[in-house]
């Protein structure tokens, strides 16, 4: 049994401790907002908060998660400076790939309230985009750093 | 969406029909888009594109695919436009497979393809709002015993005389018991109020917080996971497998053959996969053992320097060719693609034994539908098939042989149990249907004045139709019309001209990509185009337009493009500006890329100005964002995408191998659209075409390296600047 916090909730899960962490939450909890897309930890696509760190659910076994917090897409608040910056600047096409992006955006905008364009790339150069969103992501992220300024972080 | 289907046709052609008390739209419009009297002797089939709830909400029920090009905000839009509701009210139903949700001018097929869904849909979205509309005034005005002249709608509500005014909620089942007008006025380009503005897409809020379902989040109580152990190489077939280690994997339910290979049957993902890892299977690897690009290579060459069948042929070029004193010459390749959908390939099957529900991101819903049927052994009205999101598509969801569906109704019929088979990055990417492998010849001669008297170009490489249900259609006295589109209409003045065609076939499943034939023929005919400026020693941008005072809509978007670009100004060092200009489904679109080396010899793309006539627009950011997203995928292509076979097998599997364009390789992209007022042209994929010319082009002016093989490697760009 391992017991952890999900979503702020404590969630306690009988698996094989080495279930890759992405799919005890898609397929055992049904929390199919975090993405699968390679299973390699290469996408992003997966990406979860672990104690506040962006992290790649795909290669987190599950035993890593005992008695910390996780955080998913759904756990993130519908006013987040990051969703609302996301929605503002028109920045989903297909969509999938998103949740792992807002993942890592908001995990970056913790640690840099106002990251330049370089922190942007070296971070968000984890999280793969097929329809090609990057320059929109990239302004959403700025449109964020602003929106959180006037004391709308959630 | 079921209740509308199952009302019979009589009713649907008398009047609009009441479901849950709300108005639903039967529009009449034959293919060719006109209202016309609907009955089974004429063949017209009816149309059911708009729901009105008491409540006043608006539901438009999509018969087109959202895998990201927005088309579930712009036809809604076009419904909304002539409806006269309030945006806000509007939501969004996914059509199911029914004949009246067919491609208008596709054929009698229900797919999301070709750029077509504005261009094919507008008018029949149009007239079913402006039907409703109409019946929603006469309604008011019935009740308000008054002429419907004397009413006006606007924003969800008819107002009449006096102040009298009813919201479309209150006249939704009043207006459901009037005729359907045959030809309803459609507003002019003045009246419009929200075709041509940036609409916010309707499907962003569920994509940023998780709810939006793609197919791989289908869940049903009971249901199964599965993964299938595929053969290894193309064609080959199972021989024996030995399932006791996978059984023994928690979770493993059940191992499975199936004429797809080997599934492995859990309770979820991760129990399958593992479970798959420890299975012992022994192939039958068939014919296609021993296939190689390297070899292809070399047969496509030998190939190219001989005659194929002409697609286009005015005047002598052979002739011209050899009696020419100075001629150009250039071989051009590009491999083997994977679409790459970031969700991988995935299908929901419940298979009962008098029906079967399908849940999939499909863009070729009727074809899958039949597919499943046949593998079931059911009549296609026995399965349904609900379109989920698609975590793209770019082709590969629309696939000829339904691959992804079948195998699924296959270990769905062997297990007895509602199952979903999800492909792993690596069945995803090795499994097959990749855009094709191309090998091209190219020569040309110049007149006095430095232009192409003469242009023979010779293609080389699979048909991504031969053999499927399309080749009757789309494959001429064996030229595949997508095989030479991009190279066969090339729009320059060139008096003699010979495009001639080999079509291989070597066993590795082909599909349409993002642009089709257009991804790799713009990338021979921009690239060559640019070599005859550069050896007649004039601009390549003034060389373009020269050669195509004719056609006013390509020299219109070269122009944006330079201008913007600030062609022929000064750049850093090391720094080179590159254009290219592409003609492809029904758009126009130029491009200039400014591209230099990094340290490692790797091309960086700092800039790209994009200009884009695709006629009349009904949202100017979705076309921004198609644009911007075609440049992305293109020039993952252009700098590093490749799919190679050896002894079999594809080399590549996830994206440390088949790597795609990361936020820091991604460049400024700056997209004007020249206003027009020309029929609207597709944007899904036109974007794709000129940028990986673009890019070669630009890094030729930057290096005098010219690369003639994608994908533009630090190797491939250094073996070429030694030969500068």
């Amino acid at each position: 049994m391992i017991t952890f916090s999900l979503n702020g909730k404590k969630q306690s899960v009988e698996l094989g401790p080495d279930t890759p962490l992405l799919w005890v939450l898609r397929d055992h909890l049904h929390l199919t907002g975090t993405k699968f897309g390679c299973g390699e930890g290469l996408c992003g696509a997966c990406t979860v908060h672990i104690d506040g760190r962006a992290e790649r659910s795909c290669i987190t076994p599950l035993s890593d998660v005992q008695g910390k917090k996780v955080t998913t897409i759904e756990g993130i608040a519908a006013n987040h400076p990051v969703k609302k910056a996301w929605l503002a600047e028109e920045v989903s096409q297909c969509g999938y790939c998103q949740p792992g992006q807002i993942m890592s955006a908001v995990a970056l905008m913790k640690q840099k309230p106002s990251p330049t364009d370089a922190d942007i790339d070296s971070v968000m150069s984890g999280n793969l985009c097929r329809c090609g969103t990057y320059g929109r992501i990239r302004r959403a992220i700025h449109t964020a750093s602003k929106l959180g300024k006037g004391g709308k972080r959630s | 969406m079921s209740e509308i289907i199952k009302v019979s046709r009589r009713e649907f052609i008398k009047t609009g029909i009441l479901v849950g008390g709300g108005l639903v739209l039967a529009c009449h419009i034959s293919l060719g888009g006109r209202c016309a009297a609907a009955d089974a002797a004429t063949g017209f089939a009816p149309n059911a594109f708009l729901r009105i709830g008491t409540d006043g909400s608006v539901t438009v029920i999509v018969n087109k695919s959202e895998m990201g090009q927005g088309v579930y905000t712009s036809l809604p839009m076009l419904i909304a436009e002539e409806l006269e509701c309030d945006w806000k009210k509007v939501r969004v139903e996914a059509a199911p497979v029914a004949p009246e949700y067919n491609h208008t001018q596709f054929g009698p097929v229900m797919v999301t393809g070709g750029s077509s869904s504005v261009r094919s849909e507008w008018e029949r979205f149009s007239k079913a709002g402006a039907a409703a509309r109409e019946m929603l005034v006469a309604a008011a005005a019935m009740r308000w015993k008054v002429e419907p002249s004397t009413c006006k709608a606007g924003n969800g509500v008819v107002i009449g005389p006096g102040g009298k005014h009813s919201g479309y909620g209150s006249l939704a089942a009043l207006a459901a018991k009037l005729p359907v007008p045959r030809e309803p006025e459609l507003k002019g380009s003045k009246q419009r109020k929200l075709i041509g503005k940036a609409i916010h897409r309707l499907d962003s809020p569920a994509k940023i917080n998780g709810t939006a379902i793609f197919g791989i989040d289908v869940h049903t109580p009971g249901m199964l996971t599965a993964v299938i152990a595929r053969p290894p190489v193309f064609g080959a077939t199972m021989k024996g497998f030995d399932p006791k280690k996978a059984l023994a994997v928690p979770g493993v339910k059940q191992v499975v053959a199936v004429p797809a290979g080997v599934a492995v049957v859990a309770d979820g993902f991760w129990p399958a996969r593992k479970g798959r890892e420890l299975l012992e299977v022994t192939w039958d690897e068939g014919q296609w053992a021993q296939i190689s690009t390297a070899a292809m290579r070399e047969e496509y060459a030998r190939l190219a320097a001989m005659p194929g069948l002409a697609a286009r042929h005015d005047g002598d070029a052979p002739a011209e060719l050899a009696r020419a004193a100075h001629t150009l010459q250039g071989e051009y390749e590009v491999p083997y693609l994977a679409h790459a959908t970031m969700e991988p390939l995935n299908c929901f099957v419940d298979l009962q034994s008098d029906r079967c529900l399908i849940r999939t991101g499909s863009q070729f819903q009727t074809v899958d539908r039949n597919a499943a049927a046949r593998e079931a052994g059911l009549k296609p009205e026995q399965v349904s098939l609900e379109t989920t999101f698609l975590g793209g598509g770019f082709g590969r969801r629309a696939c000829t042989a339904s691959d992804f569906v079948i195998e699924a109704v296959q270990v769905a019929k062997a297990v007895g149990k509602p199952v979903k088979v999800i492909r792993s990055r690596e069945d995803d990417m090795r499994a097959g249907y990749y855009r094709p492998m191309w090998y091209d010849r190219i020569a040309a001669s110049l007149d006095d004045k430095g232009y192409p008297l003469a242009w023979r170009h010779t293609i080389v490489g699979q048909s991504i139709i031969a053999g499927t249900p399309f080749e009757s259609a789309m494959v001429k006295e064996g030229i595949d019309q997508t095989s030479v589109e991009g190279a066969a209409d090339i729009p320059y003045a060139i008096p003699n001209l010979l495009v001639d065609l080999h079509s291989t076939k070597n066993g590795v499943p082909v599909l349409w990509w993002r642009s089709v034939g257009h991804s790799h023929n713009a990338f021979v005919v921009e690239s060559f185009l640019d070599e005859l400026a550069h050896s007649a020693g004039l601009d390549p941008y003034q060389y373009r337009r020269s050669l195509l005072e004719k056609h006013p809509r390509h020299l219109g978007v070269l122009r944006v493009a330079a201008e913007k670009a600030g062609w022929g100004t000064k750049l850093a060092a090391g720094t080179g500006r590159g254009i290219a200009v592409h003609e492809s489904f029904g758009s126009f679109i130029a491009q200039v890329a400014e591209v230099a080396l990094d340290t490692a010899g790797q091309v960086q793309v700092h800039r790209v100005v994009c200009a884009i006539d695709c006629g009349r627009i009904v949202n100017p950011d979705t076309i921004k964002a198609q644009m911007e997203s075609g440049i992305i995928f293109g020039l993952s292509a252009a700098l590093y995408g490749s799919i190679t076979l050896k002894n079999g097998l594809v080399e590549q599997g996830n994206f440390d191998s088949y790597p795609l364009v990361r936020m820091k390789a991604a460049p400024r992209v700056e997209v004007h659209i020249v206003p027009s007022n020309e029929p609207p042209g597709g944007v899904g994929e036109p974007g794709v075409p000129p940028i990986a010319p673009a890019v070669a082009n630009a890094l030729f002016a930057a290096t005098g390296a010219r690369v003639r093989s994608l994908p533009l490697t630090p190797e491939k760009v250094k073996a070429a600047q030694g030969q500068a």
